[in-house]
Parts: C-alpha cells; structure tokens; sequence
C-alpha cells in the first residue's frame, strides 16, 4: 500500500481546511470522543430537527490528520440525511475499515472511501473511526451532553 | 565517523531493513543475546533453585552468575542487592508497594517530578492514596534543569522518599541525582532512582549516585524483554516485607503462616526468568566490549547532526536542551501543522521507525503544552546513514501533508 492513498489530496484538503470545524450555535446533542492511546480529543456538535433531520453538525478539538479529515469527511456525507440514515452510513464507513465494503458502498461514502485502506495501518484505525464512533454513540445509544460535562465516549 | 563496526551484530537490522530509531521505547538484539536464551534452554533447561539435580544447578549458577554480572555493572556491593523483575516498572511498583507501603504516614511527603515516566508516578500515587502521604512534585525549567530553589523548597524534613528518572525519556536530559540524593539523605529520605535511560547509556555506578533503590530494564540495554532489575541498600531490603508470595520465596510454611527467604529471593516469588537474566548478562558483556565512551561518542554526534540538519527549518521545534550533547541521544520533536501520530505514519510509509505521542509522560507534555510529540532516539547501532535519511525524509513531511512548504 502506498501511503499516498491515504494521505492524498482530499485527506490533506480535509485536514488544512475543514468545511464543519467549529462550534454551532444552537447544537441539540453534543459528545467527546476521544482517542486514549493518542490522544485525538474531538468534540462533535449536531442539530437535529423534529423530524429527526440532521439540519447542521460541526466538531472541534485536536487530532491527527486521519481523525480531524475523516469528521470532516463524515458531516458532509450525514448533514441533511436523517438520523436513520446517519447511522446506516456509519454502518457502511465500518465496514469499509473492516475491508468487507463493496464498490457500490464504496461509491456511497464518497471522499471517506479515501481511508479504505487505513486497515493496512493498525495503528491509525482508531483515528479514522474516532468520529463515526462518537456519533454512533450519540445517535444510537442516545448518549450526549452538555458543554463542559464530564461524559465522553473512547475507542478502546 | 566511520562505518559502525557494531550494526552487522544485530539481525533484525541487518535483515528488516528498517532505520531504527526507538532505541528509548526497546534496543535492538545483538545475536550474541539472542544466541543466549536459546542456549540457556537447549543446555541448562530446569527449575532454577530448586532441582537436585546436575542441569538444575546448572540454570541455577546461570541465574546467580547472571546477578553477580549486574551487581558488578552497577557496583552494588553484593548479589543479594539485586533483585530480578520484569522489568522497570515492575521494580518500582516492588519498592512502592513494600517499602513505601510499609513506611509512609499521613503527613509524609513523596517528592517527583513532572517529567517522569508513568511508571515512576502511578506507584507514588497509589502509595500516597493508601498512606495518606503527599506527592510533592519538582518543576523544571524548559530545558528539563530543575533550579535549585525548587529542591531547596520541596525537599523537607517531611520528605520521606524521593523519586527521580536519571534520565528523562521525553527531553533526553540528565538529572543531578547525586545532588538530589545528598540533599535527601541530609532530610532522612530515601532516594529511588528510575534508570531505564540512563543504565543503557552511561557508567552507573549506585553508590556514586546515592540511590537507595535503582530500577531498570533488560531490554533497553539490548537484554531480553521480560527481565529486569531492581538494585536496593540491603538493610532496606532486609527491613521490607515480600512483595509477590508464592514458590521459591519461602523459608518454611505452614498452613497459617509462613517465614521468608533471604533477600534477595524473598522478592522473586514464583519460577524465575533465568534465560532473560542469562541473555541480560551476556547483554551486559556486550555493554562493556562496545564501550560507553563509544556509546556516548556515537549518541552525541548523531543528536548534533540532527540539530544541525533541522536548525533552519523554522517549523522544526526540538524539545528540551539547546544543547545537543545534554540530550543522551534522545530528541523530542514537533513540527508546525503536523501532528505527530502523522509524522510517525508517514515515516513508517519509508521505513523509518520513530516514537509519536506522549512517550508515558502525560503531565510533562501538559507542562510542556506540547499535547503530544514525536521522538527520535538512538543507540549505539545507529549510523549516520540512518539520521541522513530521517532528515531526508522529514524534511519533506510538510509539503506531503499538502503545506506549501
């Protein structure tokens, strides 16, 4: 594997120049995620409506570059979708990490199928998946918290 | 420098290919240690200290033989001052959990650092949670130099231990630990020296220092992984109670109670490790062929050729000393825009091997404000062909991660 297709373009594009970094103005679930052996520490914000539509999300913290693009890389895929849908992309994101994604589920997770190939890399898996965890979390055990709150969710 | 005459004695080097530089985290083997386990089981495989029997006393004299080495490498002044663990931090969570636990009173203070190695702040913390002693930590300037007034100021008549790394795995630098110890010693404190940087690296010698106890690892000075060392004063170890209970540490038992063995085998409960303190003696004869002053020459001249490669690259930050010579061979680094976890990924990508995070030492890179770092740290194998190639490589990080330059 080259380390190219990983650190390519759009992971560096994703990094350099986030589209959803920062902080929301009226986020209705929030969770930190963090990554205890490195250290990645991320903050993910979303706005989901009545409806159960994701309406924005956004994140912060400090992390390496395959943690912060691949968040980044996430809320483009699920802002606008519903919570159902959300969920089931990350279902289709962890399946790519495992290798068992097929080419049309691959096509489905756009730019993030950049990160295919992280399981050649053991060591950064984590960091890959630091964000979809936590918004697994989030959505699927219906676990958030308010700022400053001591609750957060690891990948150990 | 010429070529390094001692790299070829070291297989996975010669064989991976891989530019090695995490000699702080594990060294490399030479064969002859590797050689040595295996004829330690092909030759005299049996229960040390217990058989009767020819191939028993066999591992047994390899074992003890193998104490003696370490006494003598250290200068403690007999075997029975040596203890054998599994490795470092094994050896001061033994002096934590007997002496300091047998020891300490609400009211007492443990004196640290902010820089040390989880393994020589987690065992104080629990001692101090159980005891009711403080933790009284030492700050120390960028550099890793603890002033003076911090020593003068913490180290009090209440002090009744003080624990410190000879050598700091993140900043590389040396730590005065005869000063500290005089200073403790005129307090009534007990010193414990954490040396897992220091023993493969420079002469120790413990009464020179002033250790009360002195901890280190095998396989940080080329010695197999699983073995490890723990010197102690031998009136202490005397005074303290077992740590681990089971085989081989008893003197007569009955269904209630039990007496001990001597020191040092009232400490090394259960079958011991005698081919890894077979491998770490022949590490150490390896040691001593090397040289220190060789190991020394080869460290500081490589550290200096990476501070001279890096010195115009303005998002290049080493930590700790300018100095290249105070780093022991150990540079901390970080570089603007990238984090660590990446620079050690993009490495591995050519093959070269670096440490990234916070090298077990969270509250020093709090300290530091550093979050976490990357970090080079070489041996005596290493060549200047390696450190060529990291600066090669590194230099090219930025611009790989998408920077313009």
């Amino acid at each position: 594997m080259s380390l190219n297709s990983i650190y390519g373009e759009i992971l560096n594009e994703h990094n350099l120049r986030p589209s959803h970094k920062g902080t929301l103005d009226a986020p209705t679930i929030m969770l930190e995620g963090r990554n205890p052996t490195c250290g990645d520490d991320i903050f993910l914000q979303l706005k989901v409506a009545d409806d159960g539509t994701i309406e924005d999300g956004s994140f912060y913290g400090s992390g390496c570059a395959i943690s912060q693009a691949s968040v980044d890389m996430m809320l483009d895929l699920i802002i606008g979708e519903s919570r159902e849908r959300a969920v089931e992309i990350a279902g289709t994101f962890m399946k790519m990490i495992r290798g068992e994604a097929s080419e049309e589920e691959l096509e489905e997770l756009d730019e993030a199928s950049v990160l295919k190939d992280i399981s050649h890399m053991p060591a950064r898996v984590k960091c890959a998946v630091l964000g979809w965890h936590t918004m697994e979390e989030m959505l699927l055990k219906g676990r958030s918290q308010g700022a400053g709150h001591e609750d957060h969710c690891t990948t150990e | 420098m010429s070529a390094n005459p001692y790299r070829k004695d070291f297989p996975v080097l010669m064989d991976s290919g891989c530019i090695y530089l995490d000699s702080a985290a594990t060294a490399q083997k030479p064969s002859v240690v590797i050689e040595a386990e295996k004829e330690f089981y092909e030759t005299m495989n049996a229960n040390p200290l217990r058989g009767l029997y020819g191939l028993s006393v066999k591992a047994t004299d390899a074992y003890e033989n193998a104490r003696k080495a370490v006494a003598d490498f250290i200068h403690a002044d007999s075997a029975g001052e040596i203890i054998f663990t599994r490795n470092a931090s094994e050896s001061l969570n033994l002096v934590a959990y007997t002496y300091a636990l047998s020891t300490l009173k609400p009211g007492d203070e443990i004196v640290t650092t902010v820089m040390e190695h989880h393994s020589n702040l987690l065992p104080w913390q629990m001692a101090a949670g159980k005891t009711g002693a403080k933790l009284v930590f030492l700050n120390p300037e960028t550099d890793g130099t603890i002033p003076d007034r911090e020593l003068a100021e913490k180290i009090t008549g209440k002090t009744k231990l003080v624990a410190i790394a000879h050598v700091s795995n993140v900043l590389g630098c040396e730590h005065p630990v005869k000063k500290i110890a005089d200073l403790a010693h005129e307090k009534g404190a007990v010193v414990i020296v954490d040396a897992a940087q220091s023993v493969p690296h420079m002469p120790v010698d413990v009464k020179e220092l002033g250790a009360d106890f002195l901890a280190f690892s095998g396989h940080k000075m080329m010695g197999p992984m699983g073995i490890g060392v723990l010197y102690g004063r031998m009136e202490l170890l005397e005074a303290m109670p077992p740590f681990l209970r089971g085989g081989e540490m008893i003197e007569s038992v009955s269904l209630t109670d039990a007496s001990y063995a001597e020191v040092p085998h009232k400490f090394e409960a259960g079958t011991v490790n005698a081919a890894g303190a077979y491998g770490l003696q022949k590490a150490i004869g390896y040691l001593r062929e090397v040289g220190f002053d060789f190991i020394r020459r080869t460290e500081d001249a490589l550290t200096e050729m990476i501070f001279e490669g890096v010195k115009d690259l303005d998002y290049f930050h080493i930590q700790g000393s300018p100095d290249p010579k105070k780093h022991n061979g150990i540079v901390s680094f970080t570089i603007d825009g990238v984090h660590p976890h990446d620079i050690a990924s993009i490495l591995d990508g050519d093959n070269i091997a670096v440490r990234a995070g916070h090298h077990c030492a969270q509250p020093l890179m709090e300290y530091l404000k550093a979050g976490s770092t990357a970090r080079v740290s070489l041996y005596l194998y290493n060549t200047e062909e390696d450190v060529r190639l990291f600066l090669e490589k590194v230099k090219n990080i930025r611009r790989f991660m998408g920077f313009e330059s």
